[in-house]
């Protein structure tokens, strides 16, 4: 039983950086038919922005009030290149065929990590992530489950941004708008709203959850690196399409059912394709299945469309 | 006295196919005008271009007196001129009231956003009894009123109306081109598009007869729905 309540933390820990990532992934994918495979690279970008405002602006002070700033910082930067990508590389391709944009977002990809490579000191290898007062260090244990500081700080990340993305999109104008274009875009224009603004408004919104695992991340594993946003854009992928691409709620949905997945795999499959190694391949069994028996995902079928 | 929507020499094309081939019209304030024609005559295209959906290939398009065959689709809304799509196109997920609200979208003036509501409701009570349903749930005729009713919460000087008669009961449509007659004197100046032409023609003040992208024919509504072109291509009538 503490196993299986350990493991349970576990894959809901991981889960919540999915499902942070997978938003991003989902968000734009329904307003404007686009798999940013170059969003795990803005999620990187989050953690190294979040480094560097740590080094340059807190001064390396491990207290909890860098916290905010260093989140700030992180955003910040993933915004920043969201847009930038955004503007310059996507919106030329909208009308272009499809492959164009995937292309190009592999292209992004592969650049912004040797960008990060080449100028950001150290970054050939792994580089180390501050641990901060309050959120690292010491485990806390209830019975005989250890949970982790980073775990509860991972948790709370998730369930505050999930909570206000819901009130963004159902009680905000740009949030209604957002749902407006995505159902329809032509049809929005007609009412006054600005297609381009709101695309670059989800971008912009994506990158920020983004930042925010990837703080997350750093916080967990003490270190970051300019790969890192590979696989954890891949497994976030999934999510997203596990939840149904386009749907918000089933991103988060996705994203916790991929860790939890991951995790009950790891330590209940016994023998020689049970342990860690082969976490990722389950995450990818996960994606196959779903895209073979239910493309559209688990909460991808909605009640209400087109009439 | 300049015209409120002049349509001078206009061309659109999609590739390498010509939809509208340079036609000439004009919307004087207060009045309806109606663009009738079968499938494929270029009056769907021919809207779309004047809310700057479409691109016009030639020609110019000036409303109250500007240019705006160059202004994006989302400002133009806001210069007064708004557009009902053909085939409603209301946003199915979301709720009736969200669908008025998007439509007052690039309006400030909450207190008569308010009462723009208001007045929606009262002219479409069965929207005000489903606020909070989505609109996706809605049969042809009601979502042909919450399209009307969200094209006029942008407080549109002209208001453009593309088939709301399509796919209707006659009772619906009835209810529809009352309703048309009805926003008309309130003061709301009205480009209506029909294939329904006989219709259209009974409430327009001036009617044009669009065939393969050309004007053919045009007139006062009474007058074109006696004319023995449009009897026999429009009404069935020998």
């Amino acid at each position: 039983m503490t196993q299986f309540i350990q493991q349970l933390l576990n894959g809901l820990t991981v889960g919540s950086l999915y499902a942070l990532i997978a938003v991003g992934y989902t968000v734009v994918y329904g307003i404007v038919q686009l798999i940013n495979f170059a969003h795990g690279e803005v999620f990187m970008i989050g953690a190294f922005g979040s480094l560097a405002t740590w080094q340059v602006v807190c001064q390396k002070s491990t207290g909890l009030w860098v916290l905010p700033i260093m989140i700030v910082g992180g955003a910040l930067c993933s915004v920043a290149i969201a847009l930038v990508m955004e503007r310059f590389a996507y919106r030329p391709l909208r009308n272009a065929p499809r492959l164009a944009p995937l292309i190009t977002a592999i292209g992004i990809s592969i650049a912004l990590q040797r960008a990060i490579q080449l100028w950001y000191p150290g970054a050939t290898s792994n580089v180390p992530y501050p641990s901060i007062d309050g959120v690292t260090g010491g485990s806390l244990t209830v019975g005989s489950v250890v949970i982790q500081r980073t775990t509860l700080f991972t948790l709370g990340v998730l369930v505050v941004s999930a909570a206000a993305l819901y009130i963004f999109i159902s009680r905000t104008r740009t949030g209604k708008a957002m749902v407006a274009v995505s159902q329809d875009p032509d049809t929005a224009r007609l009412m006054g709203i600005n297609v381009d603004r709101i695309i670059a408004a989800a971008f912009a919104m994506g990158a920020i959850l983004a930042a925010l695992a990837g703080v997350a991340q750093g916080l967990r594993d003490s270190n970051v690196s300019s790969t890192m946003g590979f696989l954890a854009g891949l497994k976030a992928f999934t999510a997203a399409v596990l939840g149904g691409i386009g749907n918000i709620q089933g991103a988060v949905a996705g994203g916790l059912v991929l860790g939890l997945i991951e995790a009950m795999a790891t330590q209940y499959i016994p023998g020689q394709f049970g342990g860690n190694a082969w976490s990722d391949v389950y995450a990818f069994i996960v994606l196959i299945l779903v895209l073979v028996f239910r493309p559209q995902g688990l909460f991808g079928a909605r009640v209400v469309d087109r009439a | 006295m300049t015209a409120m929507l002049e349509v001078k020499d206009l061309s659109v094309a999609y590739g390498k196919i010509t939809a509208v081939k340079g036609i000439n019209f004009t919307v004087e304030e207060g009045q309806v005008v109606t663009l009738i024609g079968t499938n494929g005559a270029g009056k769907t295209t021919t809207l779309r271009t004047i809310s700057g959906l479409l691109r016009p290939s030639a020609g110019e398009i000036s409303f109250l007196g500007k240019r705006i065959d160059k202004v994006q689709a989302h400002s133009i809304v806001t210069m007064g001129l708004a557009h009902s799509p053909e085939g409603r196109r209301i946003f199915p997920r979301q709720s009736v009231e969200e669908n008025l609200m998007l439509g007052a979208f690039a309006r400030r003036d909450r207190t008569d956003i308010q009462a723009d509501l208001k007045e929606a409701y009262d002219l479409f009570p069965i929207l005000a009894e489903r606020r909070k349903q989505p609109a996706g749930t809605f049969s042809g005729g009601e979502q042909q009123m919450l399209a009307m009713g969200r094209a006029m919460m942008s407080r549109p000087k002209l208001l453009m109306l593309d088939e709301p008669s399509m796919g209707l009961s006659p009772i619906m449509m009835k209810k529809i081109m009352t309703t048309v007659r009805t926003l008309q004197k309130r003061g709301t100046t009205i480009l209506l598009v029909e294939q329904n032409a006989r219709a259209a023609l009974k409430l327009a003040t001036h009617g044009y007869v669009l065939e393969v992208g050309k004007i053919v024919l045009d007139g006062p509504g009474p007058e074109l729905l006696v004319s023995d072109e449009v009897k026999k291509a429009y009404l069935g009538e020998d």
